[in-house]
């Protein structure tokens, strides 16, 4: 008998060539094929077919970075994705089952109330510091939910950036008109964990976004994009996520839905697949998906007012789920060169996860560091004075490979957002 | 022996005891390759020395526990599978030499760098690493070595074997030895390294090797010939190597893997054609020059129906990129592809076309045919679904023919892809009672307790083709 709810299928489009398995960040540091692309696979198949306990099973799945490398290489379009999610969600019901109703009531507020509530991320302080320490912490403590707690803890606190202040967040209205003519229509979409922590990036964007000839609106309905409970396995939670999101959307006739997080643009793009058998929420999902771009999509069509050149050498990593799942990847680069000045020196091994990858660098702390201090041997190689990064998570994973290296002073880890609206001038 | 009393034996010999695997979860992955069969070993060791390798041996030939070299585990025909459990010996982990001497033109590896790895260091000093299989971003050089894998290249310069000069090995009864050295030139006594190179792990375990390198080509030219008929294409194919151009690939599409191309990624390639031939040359830009214009014309004289010569690097891409597709495309439509590297002598290319089509409608199997065509080196390939059994009962019947097929053109069982547990049935069609007899004795010889990668190349008796997992 198979485990129904295990992607089984979809597992034997895996030819077992092994392509995948130098791009896995994973097999790289971890070293066996359990922790490789082909392995997860095939341990997911076996588990399916009954000769695999979940509980064996876990291990493997849980170190996965979800970075989704795999997927790009894989000569036979393995949906590695799908197979993960289900793997990811058969293992939580299954611990779900053993937990105490105490804990369970911790997964359900984190997930289900304190992301998607902004206000009570804001209340919380600062945004990131608080999802990782009062929800992760607290979750792990109380429930020995996450297998490790992360001891160095505070080593994040060294490179989390000084949040925007409350007063200026609150400010944000909702409709940001061109500065000329308009080309593009634009909702914004601001994700929950960058609209705290990071939302000078967002600020940023949507300015760059006017100046560059766009009619910009930040609608209040919008919620966080899901891509977290996703990767948690909590398909139910990030289902209505997505639901309210593409209702939220559809009440405007926006040209874009434009974000600068490569994280949840991945989760945004990917919504028709939570919807699979349900042919309505399925095409409304689509239809919605369709719209959704990185930041760099758009801005890389018009044309910015750049005031002052940037005279750095530069490198650039790219995210992940941008590159992997939005397939968004000569956009950033081609935006990158056109800055007046600049020195783009690529990464070697640049397709490689910095080992961010969501909350896994909490989650899983010393494995992450492994993944990191690969990532930190290239940087090496090149000796930028600035790396470009497209995501929070990255962004704060770098700072922190920088600060490991103790080169905090030689070299600057920015958002794209941020060097586009330097080298414009924006203060 | 009970697996905790191997494993308290093993901790004796083994420096890093995480080195040693014994979880469900390990052990289910190193129980395939990319072929067919699902076997589970007892214990994995990922081995890092020489020393280690050859106490491990020692201990499994005293207690006779089969051992099975693997490298990636990207063999076609079953190579490294675990058929009789005991311990997978994981080699891909070992990778800490890769040595160019640019003096001597030759490499010193660690068994499990990848191939490709080589040939990028080679080429730092201008120098190359010719042998190219398709897998050579994800094989370990010991791997190839085991196989004597082949790519396209092979064509001008030759595969895997004619690359090693000379190894470390260490024998089926844990004794380590050097064959060869660092000369090109060597006749003392037997040649162990080449009885080695291709023994698919069997003789012993490749510990080190020393292998050759060539300088790199100055220049590259890439053209696309369309045929209405495979019979006019093996046509032009012989008289382009008859006329003395010795191109570096030469490789072959029919119409049905031009088909699946162009419905997976539409570049314009026209699917009434009967096959597709992708020719490279290379060498000094002049003298490609000179042979452009020659191969051309006997493409023309023979009736070609269209020629098409890349001008560019990114052309020169673009028209490669046809043949990386094939192999996507294919399994677009089910999932389970089964390649084949049966190989006949050049002059038989077309007859064989004609046999494999014969095949295809006999046993109504969804059959492509690619492959390097310069050297004969064709790769059928069938598309099926494992999940199948009806089906997969017809494609074992169809991949017997093909082997049969071969052989009566003067051909054999593999170009490239080894022996292994898939086609071990066959060997005596292709050998003779007796010839298979000989390599028995020499197998005996080397490893009287049948320890190392027991179970493969000779067939157990009854043993027929079985290509589904369980
Ligand atoms: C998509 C794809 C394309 C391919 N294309 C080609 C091609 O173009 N040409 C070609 O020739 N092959 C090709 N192959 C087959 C395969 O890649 C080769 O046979 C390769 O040499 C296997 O290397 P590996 O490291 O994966 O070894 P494995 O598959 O792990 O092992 C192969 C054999 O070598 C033995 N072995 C491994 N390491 C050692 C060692 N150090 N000492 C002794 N024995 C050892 C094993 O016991 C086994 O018998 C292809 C395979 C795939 C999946
Ligand atoms: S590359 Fe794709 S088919 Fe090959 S082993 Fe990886 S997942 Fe499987
Ligand atoms: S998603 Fe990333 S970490 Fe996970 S198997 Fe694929 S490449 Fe490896």
């Amino acid at each position: 008998m198979t485990n129904a709810k295990l992607a089984y299928e979809e597992t034997f489009d895996c030819v077992q060539c092994g392509y995948c398995l130098p791009a896995c960040p994973t097999y790289v540091t971890m070293k066996t094929e359990t922790h490789s692309p082909r392995g997860r696979i095939n341990l997911v198949k076996v588990a399916a077919e009954g000769k695999l306990s979940l509980s064996e099973l876990e291990d493997p799945i849980n170190m996965c970075l979800g970075c989704r490398a795999c997927e790009v290489v894989c000569p036979t379009n393995v949906q590695y994705g799908k197979i993960l999610e289900s793997a990811k969600a058969v293992l939580l019901e299954e611990k779900k089952k053993g937990m105490s109703k105490r804990a369970r009531l911790f997964q359900a507020f984190f997930f289900d109330t304190m992301l998607p509530n902004k206000k009570m991320l804001k209340a919380a302080g600062v945004g990131v510091a608080a999802y990782q320490k009062s929800g992760l912490e607290t979750i792990a403590r109380k429930t020995k939910l996450l297998n490790t707690l992360p001891e160095k803890l505070q080593s994040f606190e060294k490179v989390l950036p000084d949040a925007e202040g409350l007063s200026k967040r609150k400010k944000r209205k909702t409709y940001y008109p061109a500065k000329n003519e308009p080309v593009f229509n634009i909702g914004f979409f601001t994700g929950c964990v960058m609209d705290t922590m990071f939302s000078s990036i967002n600020t940023k964007s949507i300015e760059l976004l006017q100046q560059a000839g766009c009619d910009v609106t930040v609608i209040k309905e919008q919620t966080c994009c899901g891509a977290l409970q996703n990767h948690s396995g909590e398909l139910d939670k990030t289902r209505e996520l997505a639901k309210r999101n593409i209702k939220a959307f559809e009440q405007y006739d926006f040209d874009f839905v434009v974000n600068s997080i490569g994280g949840c643009g991945a989760m945004l793009v990917e919504y028709d697949h939570l919807f699979h058998g349900d042919s309505e929420w399925e095409e409304r999902a689509r239809r919605f998906s369709k719209k959704n771009v990185d930041i760099s999509v758009i801005l890389n069509q018009l044309s910015l007012p750049y005031k002052k050149a940037v005279n750095e050498v530069v490198t650039y990593q790219p995210s992940c789920h941008m590159s992997n799942v939005q397939k968004t990847v000569r956009e950033p680069v081609n935006l990158i060169k056109s800055i007046p000045g600049i020195h783009l020196v690529e990464l070697p091994q640049k397709d490689m996860c910095c080992g961010s990858a969501g909350i896994y660098n909490v989650i899983h702390y010393e494995k992450s560091m492994e993944i990191l201090d690969e990532k930190m041997k290239s940087v090496k190689k090149i000796t930028p004075k600035v790396i470009v990064t497209t995501n929070p998570g990255c962004h704060l994973q770098m700072k922190l490979g920088v600060e490991r290296e103790g080169l905090t002073n030689e070299i600057r880890v920015v958002h794209l957002v941020e060097l586009l609206a330097e080298a414009c001038g924006m203060g | 022996m009970d697996t905790e009393k191997l494993v308290d034996l093993l901790k004796e010999v083994i420096v890093d005891h995480e080195c040693i695997l014994t979880d469900n979860a390990d052990l289910h992955s190193y129980s395939y390759d990319a072929s067919f069969g699902v076997h589970v070993p007892d214990v994995v060791i990922m081995a890092k020395s020489t020393i280690e390798v050859s106490n491990i041996i020692k201990l499994a030939n005293e207690h006779e526990i089969p051992v099975y070299p693997r490298g990636q585990g990207t063999s076609l025909s079953g190579g490294p599978l675990p058929v009789k459990g005991g311990i997978v010996l994981d080699l891909s982990k070992w990778k800490d030499k890769l040595v160019i001497d640019p003096g001597d033109m030759v490499a010193v590896v660690s068994p499990g760098v990848l191939t490709a790895q080589i040939n990028n260091a080679a080429l730092e000093h201008g120098l190359i690493y010719p042998p190219d299989p398709s897998s050579s971003h994800v094989s370990t050089i010991g791997g190839n070595l085991a196989e004597n894998s082949g790519g396209p290249r092979g064509l001008k310069y030759g595969v895997t074997k004619d690359y090693v000069i000379g190894l470390e090995v260490v024998t089926p009864e844990g004794e380590i030895i050097r064959t060869g050295g660092r000369t090109v030139k060597n006749v003392t006594g037997y040649d162990l390294t080449k009885l080695i190179v291709g023994s698919e792990g069997t003789l012993g375990v490749i510990t080190e090797a020393t292998l050759r390198l060539f300088p790199k080509p100055q220049a590259t030219q890439t053209l696309m010939v369309l045929f209405e008929d495979v019979v006019v294409a093996g046509k032009a194919i012989t008289n382009i190597l008859s006329s003395g151009i010795l191109p570096s690939k030469m490789e072959i599409m029919d119409q049905a893997s031009i088909i699946a191309v162009e419905d997976y990624q539409p570049m314009g390639l026209p699917t009434d054609v009967d096959a597709l031939v992708l020719i490279e040359l290379d060498g000094h830009l002049a003298a490609i020059k000179d042979e452009l214009k020659q191969v051309i014309e006997v493409c023309k004289s023979v009736g070609s129906r269209e020629i098409n010569v890349a001008q560019t690097k990114q052309e020169e891409a673009e028209l490669w990129k046809a043949r990386k597709l094939v192999s996507p495309a294919i399994v677009r439509v089910k999932p389970t592809k089964i390649s084949e590297d049966a190989t006949v002598p050049r002059s038989q290319i077309p007859e064989m076309f004609k046999r494999l089509q014969q095949i295809k409608a006999k046993y109504q199997v969804d059959l492509v045919v690619f492959g390097h065509v310069g050297d004969g080196n064709l790769h059928p390939n069938i598309i099926a679904d494992k999940r199948d059994h009806e089906e997969m009962r017809s494609v074992e019947k169809a991949v017997e023919e093909i082997f049969r097929a071969a052989i009566e053109l003067g051909g054999t069982l593999s170009g490239e892809h080894g022996i292994g547990t898939l086609k071990a049935p066959f060997m005596e069609m292709e050998l003779g009672e007796v010839g298979l007899e000989m390599m028995k004795r020499i197998k005996r010889s080397w490893d009287p307790n049948n320890i190392l990668n027991p179970g493969k190349i000779f067939p157990e008796p009854g043993q027929r083709l079985v290509l589904t997992d369980d």
